[in-house]
């Protein structure tokens, strides 16, 4: 297995299959493009040394896509996994969807691989069939040959290329069955490992180009304001600058566009930041200029705790109960602050064209973005894809991309654009603060007969429309409209809330605040009715079933997909819920001080359930002791990576769920960096994170994101289990624990 | 003016501005990229290098501070990639995007060599100056162990 940045020489054979298969577009948000007519063999060139050529279209953030892609194509090709080269793939539309956002690269795209394999294996067993004039169901394709069982010939597939290349098209390639899996399924050490660990790899900070500059951007604190004058002079004076830019100002609504501000542009990084310190800027902080986050969470909590407007009704929530529980949850802003903050180097040739070399998770999108800004065609737009320290969401918004395509035409150089530390955690597109209500009415016994929910919170569609005024179509999915309990009188409502910053997605996206706010006020129910919650989860699960939020009136769309396929399926849940249980020896005996908590939910098509241990001292020192988490996610690619993706989510949640918390003043955001915006820490990590993957021949689901949404509630049950008090805010920092 | 530093085994002569933090230095001017930015103000370990063998945040350390001093950097942390930490972090495949990983590996070289055998402790104590916001912790303490000779 080798990496490459771009094809390798030698004669190439461009496989002509037919489009034999569409890939799957899921229409999450504003930014979904429509669906493009695919060419399987976009994806595989074999080369007549015997070398496969994989092109991996999604980018690599973290979560293995470029070893786990060429897993499922390989495996299908027969291909010897020593003899793959994998090759990143720029933006481009024969890619079909590269949006690598919403968990999608395989639960969106598994069989549309399977098939670019799959014809290609068919491709060289029909040349060898030719060559050797025998039937092709007599040959077989294994280990990178094909194989003659009855004549004992064998011929390499660099040697059936030549022949290959003159061959008809080929349809309806077959899927190997599950039990002759060589690669799918395994766990395949990532591709990337050596670059990784030799400082090779490289992200969208580490494009060096002749004769580059570096620029450093001064953007307005308070979002959608502008410069009102400035004064270079002393910046102009710092050793290395080159020049002082003023950028186009921001557009309203901002889309993916650049922000505005003053552009500081050096020789090196550092001459560019020094030179941005001495600029004299004074704003017209804009119509957002009044937004404090204090006042702002509670207009939220006093718009969800007044009725809204009604998304899914079962029954009538309405009815008179024995008894009614209520409880208001709430979460702040979050910036998804990837460790590689946004970059992206553009260079403007002579004849208008642009390249661009970006840190992006969404290539066309940022190709389209950058040919907009420059007012030319997008085939003028050259977007090579590096990898991504991170993404987290964060990259899916080419805005800094747009801003080094500006700079680099104004300039006539190469010219990178790094964020700080400061400009990522201040000016990017934070994940919403929400609100939500909840009421419910229970019997004498404590049996839930109704579910009241309201949800509030500044809508993503406000980034790229006027006038939204509150939560609106895909967001609902996200851990709403699919609530799974097994009451019969139900009604869920949102409720308005006007943005006052870029709102966008954060791992997980509203899945965050609706899983905590469920299963908080779920885990209320089981102690105020007296039974255990683990009991009292999979009593309010309730029996397993198949929900269509359909039959309670609710628009839902399922992350995209039919319901057959990927049904709302409650008995996968239990089964996740009994699981994680079962790991963490649900009701041992515990030593004092401790409590363990649980939560379950269902995102991106897959279930996750999880369990937190956690201890608080006197001077409310929380520690979270271990966490063990399970998912079913269907077919799984490669289940280390899977393992990691859980981790990696299980110390997300503790992020978010211990420290994470951007509050506003003045219209801007008042931290900047890892001290005012924590995250956790080695010393703060669980002496274990135990994960287990359901065994299951389901079809895949997400797998990057899922693992997120359940932490924060497992966790803050816990602590009432550990202490008896409720915490129904993030972060846990605000209710006195470090 | 030019600092004059062994950077990796060679002696380099830089032309910078004594103030410019050695993590830019390094960056931009000498042209190694594997170490990398994360906060500029030492809260993170991404820019973790060695001074004169002691593992430091090149974020906040001035150029002029390299002056006669010698300077590892990942890239020549060993010839091949096969330092037994490095070694470690491929067996049980550490890095998700890998981006704060040669500062993660940087901190821990210094720490084995500071005390061959860490305890869990002395892990959490030695690396909880650098955030991976993926998340891969708990790989980076058995990676360490595994690295101290300790196969379990």
């Amino acid at each position: 297995m080798k990496r490459t940045g771009q094809a390798g020489g030698g004669l190439v054979f461009a496989l002509t299959f037919a489009s034999a298969c569409q890939p799957d577009e899921v229409a999450v948000g504003p930014a979904a493009k429509a669906s493009a007519s695919v060419a399987p063999n976009v994806y595989v060139n074999i080369r007549n040394d015997g070398i496969v050529e994989i092109y991996c279209h999604r980018s690599e953030m973290g979560q293995g896509i470029r070893t786990s892609l060429p897993q499922v194509i390989a495996d299908e090709l027969e291909a010897d996994w020593d003899k793959v080269e994998v090759i990143q793939a720029i933006g481009h539309e024969k890619y079909g969807d590269q949006n690598t956002d919403g968990s999608t690269s395989i639960r969106n795209q598994f069989d549309l691989l399977r098939n670019a394999g799959a014809t290609g294996r068919d491709m060289m067993i029909a040349a060898a069939a030719q060559m050797w004039a025998v039937p092709a169901n007599e040959c077989v394709a294994r280990t990178h040959a094909v194989h003659h069982e009855a004549s004992g010939k064998s011929a390499g597939y660099g040697e059936l290329v030549e022949t290959a290349t003159g061959m008809p098209q080929l349809e309806n390639a077959k899927f190997k069955a599950r039990e002759d899996y060589r690669y799918i399924g395994k766990p395949m050490d990532t591709i990337d490992g050596l670059d990784f660990t030799t400082g090779r790899a490289m992200y969208g900070t580490d494009t060096v180009l002749p004769n580059m500059l570096y620029a450093s951007i001064e953007r307005c604190p308070a979002f959608g304001g502008t410069v009102t004058s400035f004064d270079d002079a002393a910046a102009r004076a710092i050793t290395g600058v080159v020049d002082v830019i003023r950028m186009p100002e921001p557009t309203s609504p901002p889309l993916f566009n650049v922000q505005g501000g003053i552009a500081v542009v050096a020789n090196n990084s550092w001459s560019a930041a020094e030179g941005r310190k001495k600029l004299e800027i004074q704003w017209d902080r804009g119509a957002n200029s009044e937004h404090e986050s204090q006042a702002y969470k509670d207009g939220l909590i006093a718009s969800a705790s007044a009725p809204g407007a009604s998304v899914l009704t079962r029954g009538d929530a309405d009815i008179e109960t024995h008894s009614q529980h209520e409880a208001v949850y709430y979460t702040p802003y979050l910036a998804q602050a990837p460790m590689e903050p946004p970059a992206a180097t553009a260079i403007v040739n002579e004849d208008g064209s642009c390249e661009v070399w970006a840190a992006t998770q969404d290539p066309q999108t940022a190709r389209n973005t950058v040919a907009a800004t420059l007012g030319i065609e997008k085939e003028q737009v050259t977007m090579n894809v590096t990898l991504l320290g991170g993404g987290f969401g964060r990259k899916s918004k080419p805005d800094f991309i747009a801003e080094a395509a500006w700079l680099a035409r104004e300039t006539g150089r190469p010219v990178m654009v790094a964020w700080s530390r400061e400009d990522d955690i201040r000016h990017g597109y934070f994940h919403s603060a929400s609100a939500q209500y909840f009421r419910a009415g229970m019997d004498e016994d404590g049996t839930t007969r109704s579910w009241l929910q309201r949800s509030s919170f500044p809508s993503i569609a406000s980034t790229f429309a006027p006038g939204v005024t509150g939560p609106s179509g895909f967001e609902l999915d996200l851990g709403l409209l699919d609530a799974p309990w097994d009451v019969p009188n139900m009604r869920i409502e949102t409720c308005d809330a006007t943005a006052h910053v870029r709102i966008g997605w954060l791992r997980s996206v509203c899945n965050v605040f609706h899983a905590f706010g469920a299963c908080g006020f779920v885990d209320e129910l089981a102690h105020a009715k007296g039974q255990d919650p683990k009991e009292h989860l999979l009593e309010i699960i309730g029996p397993a079933r198949k929900i269509d939020p359909a039959d309670d009136a609710a628009k839902y769309t399922n992350y995209g997909h039919d319901l057959a396929k990927h049904p709302v399926d409650t008995g996968r849940l239990s089964a996740v819920t009994r699981k994680v249980a079962d790991m963490a020896k649900w009701g041992r005996d515990l030593p004092a001080g401790h409590g363990l908590g649980i939560a379950v939910h269902r995102s991106f098509l897959s279930y996750v359930g999880a369990v937190a241990e956690v201890s608080v001292d006197e001077s409310g020192k929380l520690v979270v002791h271990e966490l063990w988490i399970a998912i079913d996610a269907g077919t799984v690619v490669n289940p280390d990576r899977v393992h990691s993706q859980l981790e990696g989510g299980g110390i997300f949640g503790m992020s978010l769920a211990l420290h994470g918390e951007l509050t506003t003043r003045n219209g801007g955001v008042v931290e900047g960096n890892f001290d005012s915006y924590p995250m956790i820490r080695m010393s703060e990590v669980p002496a274990k994170i135990h994960t287990h993957i359901m065994e299951s021949d389901a079809p895949p689901g997400g797998v990057g994101e899922p693992g997120v949404p359940p932490i924060a509630p497992a966790i803050v049950n816990a602590y009432f289990a550990a202490s008896g008090k409720r915490v129904r805010e993030l972060p846990l920092r605000n209710a006195g624990l470090t | 003016m030019a600092i004059d530093f062994e950077l990796n085994g060679e002696s380099v002569s830089l032309d910078v501005d004594p103030a410019m933090p050695l993590l830019w230095a390094i960056r931009d001017i000498a042209g190694l990229t594997g170490t990398k930015y994360g906060c500029g103000k030492a809260l993170c370990g991404s820019c973790t290098v060695h001074i004169n063998g002691q593992p430091m945040r090149s974020c906040v350390v001035p150029a002029s501070a390299a002056e006669g001093a010698k300077i590892t950097t990942i890239e020549g942390l060993s010839k091949d990639g096969n330092h037994p930490v490095q070694v470690a972090w491929r067996e049980l495949n550490v890095a998700q995007c890998g981006y704060c990983q040669p500062g993660q590996i940087m901190t821990a070289v210094g720490l084995l060599e500071r005390i061959p055998n860490p305890t869990d402790a002395d892990i959490d104590e030695a690396m909880s100056g650098n955030i991976c916001r993926c998340g891969t912790y708990t790989r980076i303490r058995t990676a360490i162990h595994r690295a101290a000779g300790d196969k379990s």
